[in-house]
């Protein structure tokens, strides 16, 4: 069982108060909260043990290398990748994402090759291919959705057909949707085409296992799952990043140069250009070591429990004046509620909720393609992480009641 | 912080509510442009109708949250039967009004009042907001622009 009590403790911000009431943070899937274990990681390191990694022979140095590389492997240990070597340290989930769609484009693609991706996929996961599209003449499908929030899947052998590329995420950051991730990955390579899973919103939240989810590339940002932004990872199967071109060229990414031409550092240095974010690196292994320590499994299972309450207090509080979006089983989706307020604005809603303190998300959420399905230019959405409790659903419900008073119902 | 009555206050809330001057103009004559709030989705469609140098009619249609939408309403009633000059004068004005630019004053021109427009004077306090309250301008001084007066 999840102790909320010890665990809120650990997060400095959620002990916070504005105008003498406490912060009700459900912002959790644009990016978490911060424990003091992650927070002190990063200090002590800067402090005590701060020095360049890869380059220089001294003790410190050769220090902060082995920690660089021990937060590299806490991540595979957590993703259960087969090599520490497959994880390329990336500056976000948007990066990772660039990296391989602009990389396998360029080097692997060629014009009228199809690339498949869904109608529920963040911008981080269509713009960049829209991009190649556009320089490279690749042919993009998408997979529809169906009207309760889930993808549709009728037509996927079709689309796949062909294919050499499908992309996807594992859940969605708007409906919440958790999709069937290994059915999609194995249709990918029965049609010969490689399987890339935007995993953002599904890694911090549950477990993760790369092996039997039968990805070849996964893509995650530490900043929403405990850890500072500035770094996120790209796992990869070796045979898939040995053939990825790097995106970015010089220090720390090449094996040697002449002036004529240069050859590259074995994966993942190849992918790791430059000074990398070494104290984020560090923040992002303590971010781990707390979430393991707690269990994803623990957390799934809070956030299960915490989405149901959530969705039956909504509904029963404020009947046909919701409309929550996605799936309403609490198996089929993660602790992110995207909902309209009678007829209002959800910037409007969440105006009248950030004066009780209540953090929600009011927007497109980066989905502008899913927000045009769904027929809406904005949603409210509250999501929910580890450190969430029902009183804080309960604040959520008492903020929009409060909006009923400011809009006249 | 500053309170929600600074921010909603019923002239707001009632062109809010009744918005005035939606819907379309043909085009031609009317010049259309469609204004977008990046950060939020909004999105405005603005119509403008020029005769003889005089703002003639302006419609707008899109969605959007009570601040963007009852500015665009207020906007229309403000422009609508002004000379560009005036027209022009009037965006300045508000645009300052909401700390965006500063009053450049034309000595030529008197601004016209700002009337129900000063209502919104309470957005600058959200800054997040000043953005949906300036959509309708922008669109309004780009749809000027594209007109070619
Ligand atoms: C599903 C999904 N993919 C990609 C991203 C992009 O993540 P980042 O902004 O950390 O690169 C997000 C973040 O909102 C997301 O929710």
């Amino acid at each position: 069982m999840i102790n909320l009590e010890t665990i809120r403790k650990d997060f400095p911000f959620l002990e916070r108060s504005i105008d003498g009431r406490r912060v009700i943070y459900l912002d959790s899937a644009n990016t978490s909260q911060k424990p003091n274990q992650v927070i002190d990681a990063m200090s002590a390191f800067m402090r005590d043990a701060y020095a360049p990694i890869n380059r220089s022979a001294y003790r410190m140095a050769a220090a902060a290398t082995d920690a660089y590389e021990g937060a590299r492997a806490k991540i595979a240990t957590f993703v259960n990748a087969p090599s520490a070597d497959e994880v390329v340290f990336s500056r976000n989930a948007t990066e990772a994402l660039n990296l391989f769609a602009q990389g396998w484009s360029r080097a692997r693609l060629s014009p009228g090759d199809a690339v498949v991706l869904t109608h529920m996929e963040h911008h981080a996961n269509v713009v960049p291919w829209q991009m190649m599209a556009a320089e490279r003449g690749i042919e993009l499908r998408w997979i529809p959705l169906t009207d309760d929030g889930h993808l549709d899947l009728t037509d996927l052998d079709r689309l796949l057909d062909g294919a050499k590329v499908l992309s996807f995420t594992a859940m969605s950051n708007v409906l919440g949707t958790l999709n069937p991730v290994r059915l999609l990955c194995d249709a990918a390579h029965q049609a010969g085409a490689i399987a890339m899973v935007d995993a953002c919103q599904s890694v911090p939240h549950s477990v993760t296992d790369v092996v039997a989810m039968g990805a070849d590339l996964c893509a995650f940002s530490a900043h929403k799952m405990l850890g500072p932004s500035g770094i996120g990872a790209l796992w990869g199967r070796s045979e898939i990043l040995e053939a990825l071109p790097p995106l970015l060229g010089g220090g720390n990414m090449i094996d040697d140069v002449r002036l004529d031409r240069f050859t590259c550092a074995p994966v993942p240095a190849k992918f790791e250009a430059g000074t990398p974010a070494i104290v984020e690196a560090i923040g992002f292994g303590a971010a781990i070591d707390y979430l393991s320590s707690i269990g994803m499994a623990e957390i799934r299972r809070h956030e299960m429990d915490l989405t149901r309450y959530a969705l039956d207090s909504l509904t029963e509080r404020f009947g046909s004046d919701i409309t929550i979006h996605g799936p309403a089983n609490v198996e089929e989706r993660g602790g992110v509620i995207s909902f309209a307020f009678r007829d209002l604005h959800p910037h409007d809603v969440s105006q009248v909720l950030d004066e009780k303190n209540v953090c929600v998300r009011a927007g497109h959420h980066c989905a502008k393609p899913l927000m045009r399905q769904m027929g809406a230019n904005a949603t409210v959405r509250a999501s929910m992480y580890l450190y969430n409790d029902r009183s804080d659903v309960d604040a959520l419900c008492e903020g929009l009641a409060g909006a009923n008073d400011i809009f006249g119902f | 912080m500053p309170g929600l009555e600074d921010l909603y206050r019923e002239i707001i809330l009632d062109h809010y509510r009744n918005p005035r001057n939606r819907g379309e103009i043909e085009s031609p004559p009317a010049t259309i442009v469609e204004g977008h709030n990046p950060l939020c989705g909004d999105e405005i469609t603005l119509h403008l109708l020029i005769a003889d140098g005089v703002v003639s009619d302006v419609k707008t249609a899109g969605q959007g949250c009570s601040i963007s939408q009852s500015s665009a309403s207020m906007m229309t009633q403000a422009v609508i039967g002004r000379p560009v000059n005036e027209a022009r004068a009037i965006i300045h004005r508000f645009k300052h009004m909401m700390s965006i630019e500063d009053h450049v004053h034309d000595e030529h021109l008197e601004s016209p009042p700002l009337g129900d427009l000063e209502a919104l004077q309470g957005v600058v306090k959200f800054p997040v907001r000043i953005k949906c309250a300036v959509l309708a301008w922008n669109t309004l001084a780009q749809a000027l622009d594209e007109s070619g007066v």
